[in-house]
């Protein structure tokens, strides 16, 4: 590894200080799971590394204020996926927390840094983009709070700025019932990235959202009518076909048209689409059936 | 770059050392410590080889700079053999013949005793999974698997 400077600021003012001083010769760390693999393939290069470990006021818990579940900067996926609150009211969270990277990795990996990091792969952001996570960011000038939809920008670029810091992200919770499911396709079962990853959400309302990512240059979001993907199976217990199947076949083109994956290692741009529409069908028939457990009281 | 001063404790041993910034717990531990049981392989988290207990947690030693170790709590493989008695996962994997070259097993075992501590009975889709960042190329994962589960037996 290239040589850096070290600086472990236990206030978030010095924290801001030393990255407005620094600009982009300083780069922040927080878990390292991404950084430090990328700092000795040296494709990153700082001259100083800002620890935020051990800044008070980024939280390292999950609180639940106002109608939200906060999770603070330093909460790590260990933690995300042992919280019962998390556990109940966003399972899919737990889901794609708990299959980034390894045990080692996700004792050590945040969710901030995940979003942070801004891979169109990261399996968290789809999820929190389906639950319309909020980021809160804070600043010298003061705090913002960014629509995580709005957040990314394309691959490995967000919307943070240079002397900005993640303070937290918000997951707000449902007014009505809800249920939501995430899936992801990958080459092998462990330790690997996503070759596609997405989260459905489905609402009493009758609205479904979708989360997808590794499918284009950032995670998106999109929402569509429930009636009109679900199908005809999956609402009325009668066997799909005539109409209904095809509205929901208009309906998975709508969603499949909003991707555009590229061909890389890890797939082609054709099996990508392929399985997104395997993987949109399996994602909504257990977002369904967690709603419908929801329903009934459970 | 200066050295920085860092406290910390190994296998229950008090350490105080100058470390570069750039160097990882992994460095520090074999060239500064002169622990050598924790190996280098990978050296970007994927196979677990480097595998340390930090405050209780099983971290790859290669993703964590030394100096964010400042106060913290390791144990390596050498820590689970204190006073000479070997580990009852040490025992289980020398009985169950998990061992071909050798090469993964300190991260293994390290990872297992993280997994046990964690989850004391672990069916056999819980080890593959608290073993899945751990990679053994000799392919020996059977008996691996087998010996973390006859440790776990072991306890009851």
């Amino acid at each position: 590894m290239r040589p850096f400077r070290y600086a472990r600021p236990n206030e978030l003012t010095d924290a801001l200080s030393l990255l407005a001083e620094h600009g982009s010769d300083a780069r922040v760390l927080a878990g390292g799971t991404d950084v430090l693999v990328r700092l000795r393939l040296g494709h990153l290069r700082p001259g100083i590394v800002v620890d935020v470990k051990h800044i008070g006021e980024l939280r390292a818990d999950i609180v639940e204020t106002e109608g939200r579940l906060r999770i603070g900067a330093r909460a790590v996926m260990t933690d995300i996926i042992a919280d019962l609150r998390i556990r109940r009211y966003f399972p899919a969270l737990v889901e794609a927390a708990a299959v980034v990277g390894s045990v080692q990795i996700r004792n050590r990996a945040t969710l901030a840094g995940n979003i942070c990091n801004a891979s169109p792969a990261a399996d968290t952001a789809p999820v929190l983009l389906a639950h319309g996570a909020t980021v809160n960011l804070i600043a010298s000038s003061g705090p913002r709070h960014v629509p995580l939809h709005e957040f990314f920008v394309g691959p490995g670029r967000t919307v943070l700025g240079p002397s900005e810091l993640v303070e937290s992200i918000d997951l707000p919770l449902a007014s009505g019932k809800t249920g939501a499911a995430f899936g992801r396709v990958t080459r092998r079962r462990g330790v690997d990235l996503a070759t596609i990853n997405l989260c459905c959400l489905v609402t009493e309302s009758g609205r479904v959202r979708f989360g997808f990512g590794a499918v284009g240059p950032r995670p998106f979001v999109v929402e569509d009518d429930l009636s009109a993907v679900a199908s005809a199976e999956a609402d009325t217990g009668a066997p799909a076909g005539g109409s209904g199947r095809a509205s929901q076949d208009a309906a998975l083109d709508r969603l499949l048209a909003h991707a555009t994956p590229i061909s890389d290692v890890r797939a082609n741009r054709d099996y990508r689409v392929a399985m997104l529409s395997v993987m949109i069908r399996r994602t909504l028939d257990a977002a369904t059936g967690r709603l419908r457990l929801m329903q009934s009281g459970a | 770059m200066s050295a920085i001063p860092i406290a910390l404790r190994v296998n229950g041993r008090g350490h105080a050392l100058d470390v570069r910034p750039h160097h990882t717990l992994l460095e520090v531990l074999r060239d500064q410590i002169g622990l050598t049981g924790t190996k280098e392989c990978c050296s970007e988290g994927e196979c677990g080889a480097c595998t340390v207990l930090l405050d209780g947690r099983a971290v790859t030693s290669c993703l964590v700079l030394a100096v964010e170790a400042e106060g913290a709590d390791v144990v390596t493989i050498e820590g689970l053999a204190a006073g000479g008695r070997l580990d009852r996962l040490q025992q289980s994997f020398i009985d169950a013949g998990a061992v071909q070259c050798g090469f993964c097993i300190p991260g293994m075992i390290v990872a297992a005793k993280y997994l046990l501590t964690t989850n004391p009975h672990p069916t056999v889709d819980e080890i593959q999974n608290g073993l899945s960042g751990n990679l053994c190329r000799c392919g020996g994962y059977s008996r691996i698997i087998d010996a973390v589960a006859s440790a776990a037996r072991s306890d009851r």
